[in-house]
């Protein structure tokens, strides 16, 4: 634990090196695209710092002047799988936003969606004899939080206090100057596959780039997608991804669950592939101008024509109905729902005072999708998108950036992890001198 | 997608950049290089190559010898030549001798002039007060001058010179009556105080007939000195107001024109008349005839 304190402690400083020099790079590896924004801050780091994201607040202190995508070449469900292939790809979006934006930049921070992320729940106390709390207080009673077995090999990405409670007060976002006696917190942890972290870090590492942070992407997307009073009152968002769909629920502006589910839009487009014989390329095609998950009477009539270069006419003037095309994708995007549904369920979502349900991410852009998801996940579920930030160019205000954009809000405005907490004084042997006065001066 | 074979339609161009091309990429857009690259580089380029050049002595000569043929050719350009001299403002032996102490050979380009010097040169002249020298337009070095103008004459052990207001002694003449139309003023130390002799002078204006000059006595004093020996001689303090006096005495009881050889006006309070011998032995002759007494 003391090393990945220290590690994540590292790419702490490496943002703050970032924001005094005013620019950072935010980098969304996903399977279907890569995605990079160049961020410049005009140094108003101050507004909207306590509320997290405001109205407007949170997006005023940075300003995006390079926006790139590319193909993503090489990652599979989240995770890297050919690390040349990743490699330039990362090469390809990170110098096209640089030339966007006429400016270097040496720091990024990365999200990722794969690595099957977990989420525990911790529970600390501490006694703290009837005195105000204070900080160091606070970073007692997180690391007096029993890690539970994460497993082997794996990493934890994310450690949030989520709420503190103080004697029989709960719900208290920030207990620091207040009196009790006994101090309690929930954390959040997120642990997910030490192998994915380690591949993304030393794919960025080969792209001559410092990490100056990484985030799951389902964290990320949610906290762009859910507005202020999803995420204050509890929502799940459902990050739609190419490979992957990930799931997050926020209560009181604090992720509190995250999951993935191992589907993605490329299954679907890869079913239309079999399903119709035709390449994947066209079949993304097709899914992009004519998909959809509700057929309707019209939809027998519209003829879709598929082609081919293979030279035997017959093959190459191929045409399916829009109904096939439905009939093809419905199933699946069914299936992924069913999937999210399971996981929710698992989560005990359905106890939340909020049943609120956003889906965001490239495949949430399927038309109708909106209709059957109310069908499976329940009624409140609405398409979101990112919320607005300044200079965003049109090409990315869709939800396909939506983790792009709430890893910005992270860049400018990062939520308490464990680590923003100095150690407690008993972690470091060198205090031991100090714990012995306090014994030698309680005692006589 | 990944998996997708590129056997069919040919695979589009990766566009990603090399590792060596995207490493380029990002040291073209570092500041820093940047602005080396604009300024660094060819400044040291062309000093490089200039000290490469001039590190050769026979290369270095030929350089500083075409810069100076340019200069030269330059100079001599007929628009910056000076093809005569104008001297204005001068009489015509203080001409003659400006144009001995500037002996320049014309023509002559007006680079190679050196005005302030002429300047000083001629300036140096004692008859001269004050010169302007300029090059006018149309090749003609004018030298303009203003010359003292002598207000008095001033013998001293020399000999004879002339006086300007300044109390310089520019000129030797070789007779008084060269010049008769100035006064005559005498003694060491007449030129510091040339002033005060002015205002005597002045003073002495109804005297013009009869003044022979003024002279100053022990660098302290004036004497005025009129024909038949006769003399004022003034006190150093007020020497205009005591002349004055004496004017006054003239005119009242026509001193000057009796048998008076001096008249002391040095203690202010008290005017003192010094008879010649003549009138003395004639005054004794009267007393003594008045008193009867025969003599010789």
């Amino acid at each position: 634990m003391i090393e990945l304190y220290e590690s994540q402690r590292a790419m702490r400083n490496m943002r703050r090196a970032a924001m005094q020099r005013g620019v950072i790079a935010i980098l969304d590896v996903g399977s279907s695209k890569i995605a990079c924004l160049v961020l410049r801050f005009d140094g108003s780091e101050t507004l909207g710092e306590s509320n997290g994201m405001g109205a407007m607040a949170g997006q005023a202190g940075f300003r995006v002047i390079g926006a790139a995508t590319t193909r993503s070449r090489g990652v599979r469900f989240g995770e890297i799988d050919t690390m040349a292939e990743t490699e330039r790809a990362i090469r390809t979006a990170v110098q096209a936003a640089q030339k966007m934006a006429n400016i270097r930049v040496d720091h990024v921070i990365a999200c990722f969606a794969g690595g099957d992320p977990r989420s525990y729940g911790l529970v600390g106390e501490v006694g703290i004899d009837g005195h105000v709390v204070t900080e160091e207080d606070v970073s007692r009673v997180l690391s007096a939080c029993d890690v539970p077995e994460i497993g082997m090999g794996r990493e934890v990405l994310h450690a949030q206090p989520v709420n503190f409670a103080l004697d029989h007060r709960s719900g208290l976002s920030d207990p620091r100057g207040q009196m009790g006696a006994r101090l309690a917190t929930d954390m959040h942890l997120l642990s997910v596959d030490g192998t994915v972290i380690q591949n993304i870090v030393h794919c960025v590492r080969r792209c001559d780039l410092e990490l100056a942070g990484i985030y799951s992407s389902a964290y990320a997307a949610g906290y762009a997608a859910l507005v202020e009073d999803e995420q204050e009152l509890g929502a799940a968002c459902i990050d739609m991804g190419g490979g992957t769909t990930s799931v997050s629920i926020f209560i009181k502006k604090h992720m509190i669950y995250a999951d993935a589910v191992r589907l993605g839009g490329d299954h679907v487009t890869s079913d239309i592939s079999m399903g119709l014989q035709v390449p994947m390329t066209m079949a993304e095609r097709i899914k992009t101008f004519y998909g959809g998950v509700v057929a309707t009477g019209v939809d027998d009539r519209e003829m879709i024509d598929i082609g081919g270069d293979t030279g035997d006419w017959e093959h190459d003037r191929r045409a399916v109905s829009r109904t096939e095309l439905i009939g093809i994708m419905r199933p699946r995007v069914e299936e992924i729902l069913e999937e999210v549904r399971a996981k929710l369920d698992a989560a005990g979502f359905d106890h939340l005072p909020s049943q609120q349900i956003v889906l965001t991410g490239g495949a949430s852009q399927i038309p109708g999708l909106d209709g059957l998801a109310s069908r499976i996940l329940g009624q409140q579920v609405r398409l979101g998108r990112p919320v607005r930030v300044q200079g965003l160019p049109q090409a990315a205000v869709g939800p396909g950036f939506s983790s792009a954009v709430g890893l910005s809000l992270f860049a400018a405005h990062p939520q308490d992890e464990w680590w923003d907490f100095e150690l407690p004084v008993d972690r470091y042997p060198a205090r031991s001198l100090k714990r012995v006065m306090r014994w030698f001066r309680d005692n006589w | 997608m990944s998996e997708m074979k590129p056997h069919r339609s040919p695979a589009k161009a990766d566009p990603a950049p090399s590792r060596w091309s995207y490493r380029y990429h990002r040291l073209m857009l570092t500041p820093l290089f940047r602005k080396v690259l604009r300024v660094g580089v060819p400044f040291t380029l062309s000093l490089g190559i200039g000290l490469i050049y001039f590190s050769d002595q026979e290369r270095r000569d030929g350089f500083n010898l075409a810069l100076t043929d340019l200069r030269a050719e330059f100079e001599n350009r007929p628009e910056f030549m000076v093809k005569l001299m104008a001297v204005d403002g001068a009489s015509s032996e203080v001409a003659e001798d400006i144009r001995e102490i500037v002996p320049l050979d014309f023509p002559l380009s007006s680079f190679d002039i050196d005005l302030e010097d002429i300047r000083s040169n001629v300036a140096g002249l004692q008859a001269v007060k004050s010169a302007r020298v300029k090059i006018k337009s149309g090749g003609v070095l004018q030298i303009e001058v203003d010359e003292r103008q002598p207000i008095a004459v001033w013998r001293s052990y020399e000999g004879l010179e002339l006086l300007d207001a300044e109390g310089v002694a520019f000129r030797a003449l070789d007779s008084r009556f060269d010049r008769p139309d100035l006064p005559l003023i005498v003694g060491e130390g007449a030129t510091e105080n040339l002033a005060e002799a002015m205002q005597v002078l002045a003073a002495a204006a109804p005297l013009q007939e009869r003044l022979r000059g003024i002279a100053r006595i022990g660098e302290r004093r004036w004497d005025v000195v009129l024909d038949r020996n006769q003399k004022i001689m003034l006190p150093e303090e007020l020497p205009v107001q005591a002349l004055q006096r004496v004017l006054a005495l003239n005119t009242a009881r026509d001193l000057l024109a009796r048998d008076v050889a001096v008249v002391d006006m040095r203690l202010a309070h008290r005017p003192t008349i010094r008879m010649s011998d003549e009138a003395t032995r004639e005054r004794w002759k009267v007393r003594a005839s008045e008193a009867g007494i025969k003599t010789q």
